[in-house]
């Protein structure tokens, strides 16, 4: 270790892919001992410097210096072996063989697993069981274990959280800081802020490609981590929580019901009614598998229910298939951008996609329509498309950005948000909290789940809590604190109005 | 609170699970059970004769089956397959010709490694250069083909009366021919310690997922090499049975392998997007792609028609396979996306 305490160095890395820079200068420096956060907006190269520091690609330039000396790392393998281990942001078990097998790949034996599977609470998980029959927080937990049987000097945890549930995500918060207390580095990626000015010490903010700053989180807060995140030119745009909303155009709630879901039964949804209003923001608001995926499946036509119905303008609706409802109005904003969009292809074609169906000319697709609407789609929600021939090539942000431009331009009633902003920056965020209150203020109805609790004051008008499958509370957004909808998440209450009795 | 988002019910433990796992393959098997039964049926005195006749017919399919097995498993694909079994099949039929069998068999071990190192020359090619290996193999295939009629231009050659014994020769009883021994030795002595050990997790694991296996630390590159080697060598193998099933070498005959053995894998329950199977269904499979014809010309139908017949039947049975994984994807949720709720 050097004098200052410096376990973890680099200096310049950078990595370009053909035209395209993700990384001009990555600089961290991580002392034992810390949980040091690694912030930037989509897009800014936090991925990349993590892929780096791992071995999981080669840099084009700079330095990676390990207790002073220079490393270099051909392979995640070789990385791990000289003390730097990372949990990825996607899932790297390998999904046809069992977990058994995936744990002989790294040679992890199972005394050195056991300690870290009750540590995170895996004790039940069944290591015969195919990877890909596991859910993927299950995944996260297991890839965790392992890196953290191969007890690296720098654990990185790459956007670990962004798919796990507020539960699991404290049981990885926990091991953070045994990690910290043996005097040992985590590097911790999150777009929760709350999350890191809870749990690091320090934090090293990238942009552009470029460590534009290092923050010490005891002594500043998250104004000097957002306002260096989005950068000088974008400082004025920084907005204190709730900003949004009071921003947003006055809108009138329209009282014509655009979807009335009435005692809908399926999978783990139980007789679930409430209805949705033209011209509102309605927010879902639950723990992991409580029934709100159940219930965004129905609505947007990729199951069909067990039981109950579904009116939309008042006229009872069946789907069969994502058609019939993408027919009726109902469209889908799936949380996992991959499953929405077309990723070889470009940003054009994946907005043109559903309209194919509207803009024929004797079988042929009209192009110059097409263009026009695609176009207004994207200067609507500023879509960065100078990597736009492949949508693969987009940032996460953009991505999802993407997927909510394809509806504008094709049209809709009702938009089915499903954890649209997970792993997104803030500043997309909050470009897509504007874009969803204009569409209520101009007459659409919108219905988001999210799991970050604060977005509710930010979006919505109003929030119905789900709990094992039912809607156990009701609020309006200026009641949703967090600290409300969280107990009311837990079961821990009832609150407000209890949409059953409204309904009835 | 955390309970059902981690612990998973267990509905298929033990025994179930491993029904599931390996339905594919004991599907395979009842397929094989079936055609037999047909196939005595219609020749109701089928002896020892008819066993050494489908033997030794299936075996130059059967190891050519396990040679492309090899391949895409590791996630890739050999089309130059049928191509390396023509050379083999020619080399060893042109110099075993007038020679005893000590010379026979020194010679197939240099056709082995022979056919060993051309496997590997392809996943080399594939891997250094990026090349896909659909690409790669497929120009291989001329070259290979192009070698095989260099080396014999036509049908001819030969091989001691000993070495055509390996596959139609009988050591106990006429109802087990050598060939099926043969067979399960080689694929025994080869693939078996290949599927138990490390290298063989690695090859699944590659196929499966070829970044998610690069980041537990396999040696993706030689991972690759190694499945075109082998299947390298199980075609040099199929080169040497075809010898031993037709006494003669011949530069053209081995070609339709590389296609009839995709149909057999495929049959057999491999996954062409790699990963998923073994060599066991596709072994069955060549047995049952071997009879399926002999029983159309014993029913007295014709051969051109039977092609159709062949065609058809493996895709209903692929078809029929694939409804059950089918059906179970279409309830994977899309709105949860990487969630589990």
């Amino acid at each position: 270790m050097t004098e200052d305490g410096i376990l973890l160095e680099t200096r310049g890395i950078s990595k370009n892919y053909g035209a395209v820079v993700a990384l001009r200068s990555g600089d961290i420096r991580v002392r034992a001992g810390e949980i040091h956060a690694l912030m930037g907006a989509n897009g800014a190269g936090k991925s990349t410097l993590v892929k780096v520091l791992t071995g999981d690609i080669a840099p084009n330039a700079g330095v990676i210096l390990l207790d002073g000396r220079e490393a270099r790392f051909a392979s995640p393998a070789s990385a791990r072996r000289a003390g730097l281990a990372s949990v990825y942001q996607d899932v790297s078990l390998v999904p046809l063989l069992t977990i058994a097998q995936n744990l002989r790949l790294t040679g992890t034996t199972m005394a050195a697993i056991r300690p870290w599977l009750q540590e995170l609470e895996l004790e039940d998980v069944d290591l015969s069981e195919y990877a890909r029959d596991l859910p993927t927080p299950t995944l996260h937990l297991l890839d965790l274990a392992q890196t953290l049987a191969s007890l690296p000097r720098v654990l990185i945890l790459d956007e670990v959280t962004a798919t796990l549930p507020a539960d699991l995500s404290e049981r990885v918060f926990r091991v953070a800081r045994r990690w910290r207390a043996e005097g040992r580095s985590v590097v911790l990626i999150s777009h929760r802020m709350t999350e890191v000015k809870a749990l690091c010490d320090r934090a090293t903010v990238l942009r552009d490609g470029t460590t534009v700053g290092v923050v010490d989180l005891a002594s500043s807060g998250q104004e000097e981590i957002v306002s260096l995140m989005l950068g000088p030119a974008a400082a004025s745009v920084v907005v204190s929580e709730g900003a949004v909303a009071d921003s947003a155009p006055a809108r009138k709630v329209d009282p014509s019901p655009a979807v009335e879901v009435r005692e809908l039964r399926s999978g783990l949804l139980q007789d679930v009614s409430f209805t949705l209003r033209r011209g509102e923001v309605l927010g879902i608001v639950a723990l992991e598998a409580q029934g709100q995926a159940d219930l965004f499946e129905c609505l947007s036509g990729n199951r069909r229910p067990d039981a109950g119905e579904i009116l939309v303008q008042g006229k009872p609706r069946r789907f069969r298939h994502p058609h019939d409802a993408i027919g009726a109005g109902l469209v889908l904003v799936p949380a996992d951008r991959a499953l929405a969009l077309l990723r070889q292809r470009s940003v054009l074609e994946n907005i043109a996609l559903p309209m194919v169906n509207q803009l024929r000319r004797w079988g042929l697709i009209n192009t110059r329509a097409e263009g026009r609407r695609v176009r207004t789609a994207i200067a609507r929600l500023e879509i960065d498309t100078r990597a736009g021939s492949r949508v693969m090539r987009l940032s996460g942000g953009n991505q999802q950005k993407v997927t909510i431009a394809r509806w504008l331009a094709t049209g809709f009633l009702t938009l089915l948000c499903f954890d649209p902003t997970r792993g997104i920056d803030i500043r997309t965020k909050e470009q897509i909290y504007r874009v969803l209150r204009e569409l209520a203020a101009s007459g659409s109805a919108v219905l988001l789940f999210t799991s970050e609790m604060p977005e509710i004051q930010l979006a919505c008008d109003r929030a119905l809590v789900m709990f094992g499958g039912r809607v156990v509370a009701e609020f309006p957004a200026h009641d949703a604190t967090e600290a409300v909808l969280l107990r009311a998440a837990h079961g821990l209450e009832r609150g407000g109005a209890g949409p059953a009795e409204a309904a009835s | 609170m955390s309970a059902p988002a981690v612990a998973r019910p267990r509905v298929a433990p033990g025994l179930a699970r491993l029904l599931r796992r390996n339905a594919w393959t004991l599907g395979t098997y009842a397929l094989f059970v079936a055609v037999m039964i047909f196939t005595i049926s219609i020749h109701p005195d089928y002896g020892p004769y008819e066993v050494r006749s489908l033997v030794v017919g299936a075996m130059p399919l059967a190891f050519a089956a396990v040679a492309q097995t090899c391949v895409v498993l590791g996630g890739g694909i050999d089309l130059s397959i049928g191509a390396m079994m023509a050379v083999a099949n020619v080399v060893a039929a042109r110099y075993m010709q007038n020679h005893d069998f000590t010379t026979a068999i020194l010679l197939s071990v240099a056709v082995l490694a022979g056919g060993t190192l051309a496997g590997a020359l392809n996943g080399v090619i594939a891997v250094r250069t990026k090349v896909p290996d659909i690409v790669v193999t497929l120009a291989m295939s001329f070259v290979w083909g192009g070698v095989a009629l260099l080396i014999l231009a036509k049908p001819g050659g030969g091989a001691p009366d000993a070495f055509l014994a390996l596959a139609g020769g009988n050591l106990f009883t006429p109802w087990v021919p050598n060939g099926i021994l043969l067979l399960i030795a080689v694929v025994a002595v080869v693939w078996v310690p290949i599927r138990l050990g490390r290298l063989g997790l690695a090859l699944y694991a590659v196929g499966s997922d070829r970044t998610a296996a690069f980041r537990r630390g396999v040696k993706v590159g030689p991972t690759r090499v190694f499945a075109y080697a082998v299947g390298g060598f199980f075609a040099a193998c199929g080169g040497l049975a075809l010898l031993m099933s037709t006494g003669i070498g011949s530069p053209l005959a081995g070609t339709i392998y590389t296609l009839s053995g995709i149909s057999a894998i495929v049959l057999g329950g491999v996954s062409l997007a790699g990963g998923r199977g073994g060599v066991m269904g596709p072994i069955i499979a060549a047995f049952v792609l071997t009879m399926v014809p002999a029983d159309l010309i014993l029913t007295g139908t014709d051969p051109n028609l039977g092609q159709v017949i062949q065609g058809t039947l493996i895709v209903l049975v692929v078809m029929a396979g694939g409804l059950a994984p089918l059906l179970r994807s279409r309830r994977r949720a899309i709105v949860r996306g990487a969630s589990s709720g």
